[in-house]
């Protein structure tokens, strides 16, 4: 939701990134504030998720240039543990498997490094043990789960479910949302959509990366943009991504081509 | 700048004078028993294994069995027997399992009476070579050195020089409830000394027992810190050797852990005889030593035998670490299950030679063997070799080998959840390394050693 006079979560300016020498990003500029949804679309290879991984910090993107300010902190300068410490939450599109290592175990780690940082307690077993029954309902997901290996054996679904169970423990103030709706069923994806709706509070600020526009008919974003060749080449309502389902990239990005041009 | 010459040692003549100093090793240890009719059955095993000795040489890299082990650093070393220093049981305390009541410690190979302390129901047998009642006196030598593999160089030194042995009995019938630790210990000292503990286990027909098998180094485990530089040249040298009878339907859960000082030798044989129906699991750890061998035997003399073997080899620094196992299947219906982990960092080299042996005879063999590697430096290295040789037509074996390092992104994906980058690591290489750990019946040893994995 837009929320009057919100104070700004992420500040994106001319960011510009490579991966092993060829640059992806070239110069993207976005503006997020607490309470909105936002969410990027855009063909393949136009930089979407490359954009999630230099927020999150992955080490093989190379940022060249630009700056990213979250919640008043240059977000460049973290490592990736501190971004996450500090409130920026992405949820993978592959999220990966560890074997030898129990869901639970795994939540209670996550939440505890989250904690530590607020100067709480860490929680023990038993403890954490009811907050996360408690919040197995936003992604209706079976107990069972908590026993098994980090994803491993997991349908596609299940991980999904499983990133937004660990949004809902970590409770960020930014959660990027990297293609969490591909390769989804219509049921896997309504869970998941209802359960990111359950997080968005007017303090927090979701940023949703998709390639279909179908996630958008549950999670409704406030802003649309639509990013190719490295950059957000332009920005609407919801009505936005309606249109581009519709019409495909291709006018959106005749029309922009020639805009840059002229500039 | 002047370029020394040296002179090649592995000139045959020189390496044939230090093969013979450290094979004649065997002749400093005096047989450390009372009873005469004892002295004398050991006597005449030693005499025996001592002929084996005098036609033995150590092997080098060209014999197949020893290919990626060098031991040349190993007969570079003048050893001594070990002197009788003893560790107090306070400076033990540390290392006491509370699971397990009973306990047999010897220091330096030499039984410490003192520091052991049994606590078993009537009939079952923990001690020495001089705790055992007559009534089994004449039983020994059906058992001790008998197995199959004796004449291999390592363990006929050790019989050549069994000074006592360490003895586990449990009789028909008995199911021992609590776990029985034997504790190996090697005090550091200034002259690199040599100790070769043998322990022998007689499991009866139906009878269950589970055993922790321990070597460590006193200084390295329990005053770390103030000790370690001091115990960094602690040199000295465990030639192991341990024999295990399980009787038909008999079940043994085995652990042995290997923590020896990082400048020790280490060789251990455990050899194994199954009888029919019974079921016999090892876990076998292994962190310590400059250079380890374990040869780990099993001979099947029955059918439907039950043999799960897990292994974890976790070195660093300059380790060598070699796994050697076989598995001889000669009857039907057996089933076995080897997974063996190796965690390699810095310049540790982990060897693993896996060989399992199915005859005509066993028929519906059921045999599985994994082994898994994780390198965590670009200079470590492992040698892996699945060895299985089938000739008979119906039977289910398989076996598989991987080699893998800790992945970048299941690194950022726990960063990503606030663990910074040691903690990320530290986590995936526990979790390698608990899925082996979490088989020792001994939930406190499990915690001690998974502290232990820790980058």
């Amino acid at each position: 939701m837009i929320v009057e006079n919100s104070g700004t979560v992420l500040s994106v300016r001319d960011l510009t990134a490579e991966v092993e020498g060829t640059p992806i990003l070239k110069g993207v500029n976005l503006e997020i504030k607490a309470g909105e949804i936002h969410a990027i679309m855009g063909p393949n290879g136009s930089g979407k998720s490359t954009f999630s991984k230099v927020l999150a910090g992955h080490p093989a993107y190379k940022v060249t240039g630009g700056e990213v300010i979250f919640q008043g902190n240059n977000l460049l300068e973290m490592e990736p543990e501190e971004r996450a410490q500090s409130g920026v939450f992405m949820a993978f599109q592959y999220p990966l498997e560890i074997p030898g290592v129990t869901n639970l175990d795994f939540l209670r780690v996550a939440y505890n490094s989250r904690r530590k940082v607020q100067g709480l307690e860490e929680l023990d077993a038993f403890d954490f043990d009811e907050i996360v029954q408690e919040k197995l309902e936003v992604v209706k997901m079976n107990p069972t789960f908590l026993n098994r290996s980090v994803n491993e054996g997991f349908s596609g679904g299940e991980k999904k479910r499983n990133e937004i169970l660990q949004m809902a423990l970590l409770e960020p103030k930014l959660a990027i949302l990297d293609e969490t709706d591909s390769g989804l069923d219509i049921d896997a994806l309504k869970i998941v959509a209802n359960g990111v709706n359950q997080l968005a509070t007017p303090d927090n600020a979701i940023l949703l990366i998709t390639h279909y526009q179908r996630l958008l008919n549950y999670i409704v974003p406030d802003f649309v943009h639509v990013m190719a060749d490295g950059r957000v080449i332009t920005s609407g309502g919801k009505e936005l991504a309606l249109e581009l389902e519709s019409r495909g990239y291709d006018w959106v990005l005749e029309e922009n081509v020639s805009e840059v041009g002229a500039k | 700048m002047s370029i020394q010459v040296t002179p090649d040692l592995n000139q045959v003549g020189v390496v044939s004078s230090v093969d013979t100093e450290l094979l004649s090793l065997y002749q400093t240890q005096s047989i450390a028993v009372q009873e005469p009719e004892l002295v004398s059955l050991l006597q005449a095993i030693r005499d025996r294994a001592a002929e084996t000795v005098q036609q033995s040489k150590i092997p080098t890299t060209r014999d197949e069995e020893w290919r990626f082990t060098d031991l040349s650093a190993l007969k570079s070393v003048n050893f001594q027997a070990a002197s009788s220093s003893k560790p107090n049981l306070a400076a033990l305390e540390s290392l006491l399992l509370p699971e397990a009541r009973s306990r047999l410690v010897f220091v330096n190979g030499v039984y410490a009476p003192d520091l052991s302390a049994v606590t078993l129901p009537d009939g079952i047998i923990a001690s020495n070579l001089d705790g055992l009642p007559p009534a089994y006196h004449s039983q020994i030598k059906k058992y001790l050195a008998q197995l199959p593999g004796a004449q291999e160089v390592f363990t006929a030194l050790n019989t050549a020089a069994i000074a006592d042995v360490a003895i586990v009995w449990i009789p028909k019938n008995i199911v021992v409830e609590t776990p029985i630790h034997l504790l190996f210990i090697s005090t550091a000292s200034n002259t690199p000394i040599v100790s070769q503990p043998r322990c022998l286990v007689v499991a009866e027909s139906n009878s269950s027992v589970t055993l922790i098998e321990d070597y460590f180094n006193q200084m390295t485990n329990l005053e770390a810190e103030e000790t370690e530089a001091e115990v960094g040249e602690a040199v000295y040298f465990t030639n192991a050797v341990t024999e295990i009878w399980l009787a038909e339907n008999a079940q043994v859960n085995h652990t042995r852990i290997e923590r020896d000082s990082p400048e020790a030798f280490h060789i251990g044989k455990t050899a194994i005889a199954q009888a029919r129906d019974s079921r016999y699991t090892c876990t076998a750890i292994t962190l310590g030593a400059k250079l380890s061998r374990h040869n780990l035997e099993i001979f099947q003399t029955g059918e439907q035998t039950q043999t799960i073997l897990n292994g974890l080899t976790k070195i660093s620094g300059n380790q060598l670490a070699d796994t050697h196992s076989t598995l001889a299947l000669n009857h039907p219906y057996g089933t076995s299950l080897q997974q063996h982990k190796c965690i390699v960092g810095d310049r540790a080299h982990a060897v693993f030679n896996g060989k399992i042996f199915v005859p005509k005879p066993a028929q519906q063999t059921d045999a599985a063997q994994l082994n898994r590697n994780l390198l965590l430096s670009p200079k470590a290295r492992v040698d892996t070799k699945p060895q299985l040789e089938i000739t008979a037509d119906n039977v289910k074996c398989a076996h598989g080998a991987t080699v893998s390092q800790l992945d970048d992104d299941e690194v950022f994906y726990l960063q990503s959840r606030g663990l910074n980058a040691t903690d990320a690591r530290n986590l995936l290489v526990n979790a390698f390394a608990a899925e082996i750990i979490n088989q020792i019946p001994i939930p406190s040893l499990q915690q001690t050693l998974l502290k232990t994995i820790n980058l």
